[in-house]
């Protein structure tokens, strides 16, 4: 029992769960909205164009200054997903072409440009994320965007739904499609800056799409899949978290390992949509079949 | 020919001067008709004749070049909720997690708004939809777990939980076997006669007698809009099915489409 109060001992430790467990929450609530959407490769390429973001905040502040590095990152995610947009739209490419070309250019515009500039951050720490490095203003930062973000998207539930549903027809009856998506789109890249320190840029995706899809496979509900998806990011946050603790780990794979843990148990052993309850059903159904005809023999009797 | 005899617009719906283009080629031309309510309506044409692109202009899904719309003698402009549109059963993602009952309760979703609670009065209309669908016994389960006809059925009642009184439907018949498709005139006739405005894009020709009230015959222009009798002839589709459909003004090779009026 020790081994798992002990760190709660530590006043630096409980601001770490606090945040740990506020990010899980976060990301596993955005999740399903990601997931039903096939929004996957579009929020890796926003989360690795977060890299050159902080790199243009870091070199124009002088230095690691918060707001800077915010602005940066916000900055280079939207310009990215944006110009995806535009670049599919001015030619006959795909979205995810385009995003695939702008997002990696964009991530070696980042590499390049700590290289250059000598930017002295550990890139380590933006790229596989350092929780040990939460300091206050991130705390708050994180209690900020979490406290924005679940309540805007839970009271827009409803018409986000119908738009997740059938955007065609949920614009046909009035719903504001394009705006839903661009205050998606918004607290998608809001959560991810919040979510930088603990993870980094290229574990966020886990975080994020994991515990949604755990609950996909688990049930038919979508309430279940917002709620669900957000209570499993928090427990995998705080399990990784103490773990990454525990073993001297970096935060960000323990989290993101414990997610995929659970992650692959809902896969195999989901009651409804399982592996194993797949193979194990797969028994023809002759007699319940023959059953429908009166003397249960197919009317062969007859 | 259209249809402007006794029909007051004060009940049904009037089009006039309806275009709707795509890239500046109109796929649909000056359309205008008027249909009352409590009536089962065929949508006929070749393909590319501009069937899915009306039912989108009235659901308010494609911007119109020119026209006017009106219900009840009221100007429609953009998105109703009085108008349902029943998609193409391929436009949907059927893994979505969701049951026949949560799809029905979507049709409630923009009547009750953002901040009001969901009440009895929501829970109720939905049962009801559910009910005159006849789902009853399927309303827990998912929605990829239903036959085509039941997949209808629960569209259906989305529309009717919605209180939509135009009901839109995308070749509703297509793909449904014998039984299933008697099922889905019956309930489609049960609509009528509550005073529904049922339109329905159709390609099956020897089935448009015995399911429809009216029909429109559409080839990019309007042929012919009435009651079945009076348009559904020989002539009237020859007009329809034998014109090459309009796809701009460059050299392209001549299309051929075959109607019964062949055979």
């Amino acid at each position: 029992m020790d081994w798992l109060t002990e760190p709660f001992q530590h006043e630096f430790m409980r601001r770490v769960l606090v945040g740990g467990a506020l990010i899980g929450f976060t990301n596993g609530f955005l999740g399903a909205f990601v997931v039903l959407r096939r929004l996957a490769l579009m929020a890796d390429s926003l989360s690795h164009s977060l890299l050159p973001g902080l790199a243009i905040g870091w070199i124009l502040a002088g230095g690691l200054v918060p707001s800077a590095l915010f602005g940066g990152a916000l900055f280079a995610a939207l310009t990215v997903a944006l110009g995806a947009q535009l670049l599919a739209r001015s030619s006959r490419l795909k979205e995810d072409t385009a995003l695939g070309i702008l997002y990696t250019v964009a991530f070696s515009v980042g590499i390049v440009l700590i290289g250059l500039f000598k930017v002295r951050v550990s890139l380590m720490h933006w790229l596989f994320g350092n929780i040990l490095g939460l300091s206050n203003t991130d705390l708050w930062m994180i209690w900020g965007i979490s406290l924005v973000v679940v309540p805007l998207l839970a009271a827009l539930q409803r018409p986000l739904l119908l738009t997740l549903f059938d955007p065609t027809v949920a614009a046909s009856q009035g719903i504001r499609v394009n705006l839903l998506n661009f205050v998606l789109m918004t607290c998608l890249v809001l959560t991810m800056i919040a979510s930088l320190q603990a993870v980094g840029v290229i574990m966020l995706l886990g975080l994020l799409i994991a515990p949604a899809a755990t609950v996909y496979l688990l049930c038919d509900s979508y309430p279940a899949m917002l709620w669900g998806g957000g209570l499993i990011g928090m427990f995998g946050s705080c399990v990784g978290l103490l773990l990454s603790y525990r073993l001297d780990l970096p935060s960000g794979a323990c989290i993101v390992l414990v997610l995929g843990a659970i992650f692959f148990a809902a896969y195999l052993f989901s009651p409804r949509y399982g592996l194993v309850r797949r193979l194990r059903r797969a028994r023809h159904f002759h007699e319940e079949s023959l059953a429908r005809w009166p003397g249960g023999d197919g009317g062969k009797s007859a | 020919m259209t249809l402007r005899a006794s029909l007051s617009t004060a009940h049904g719906l009037a089009v006039s001067d309806l275009t709707v283009s795509y890239n500046r080629i109109p796929a649909l031309h000056h359309i205008a008709f008027e249909v009352g309510c409590g009536q089962c309506v065929a949508l006929l044409g070749p393909n590319g004749a501009g069937k899915s692109t009306l039912l989108k202009a009235l659901a308010g899904l494609l911007p119109r070049e020119t026209g006017r719309i009106a219900f009840h003698g009221r100007e429609v402009q953009g998105a109703t909720q009085d108008f349902a549109y029943l998609p193409q059963r391929e436009a949907i993602d059927w893994d979505f997690p969701t049951t026949v009952h949560g799809l029905v309760e979507m049709g409630r979703y923009l009547r009750v708004g953002w901040w009001r609670g969901y009440g009895r009065e929501d829970e109720k209309a939905v049962d009801e939809a559910i009910a005159a669908m006849h789902l009853g016994p399927l309303a827990q389960r998912q929605i990829s777990a239903l036959s085509g006809g039941q997949q209808q059925r629960a569209f259906l009642a989305r529309a009717l939980a919605q209180q939509a009184h135009v009901f839109l439907l995308d070749e509703p018949f297509t793909g449904l076997d014998k039984p299933t498709q008697d099922n889905l005139k019956q309930l489609l006739r049960e609509l009528r006669d509550q005073g529904k405005l049922i339109i329905a894009s159709h390609h099956d020709l020897a089935s448009v007698r015995e399911l429809f009230d009216q029909a429109i015959l559409l080839n990019g222009e309007l042929i012919a809009a009435g009651s079945v009798g009076e348009v559904f002839t020989d002539a009237n589709l020859r007009k329809t099915y034998d014109t090459p459909t309009f796809a701009g003004p460059a050299p392209q090779e001549h299309q051929h489409h075959h109607g019964p009026a062949h055979h």
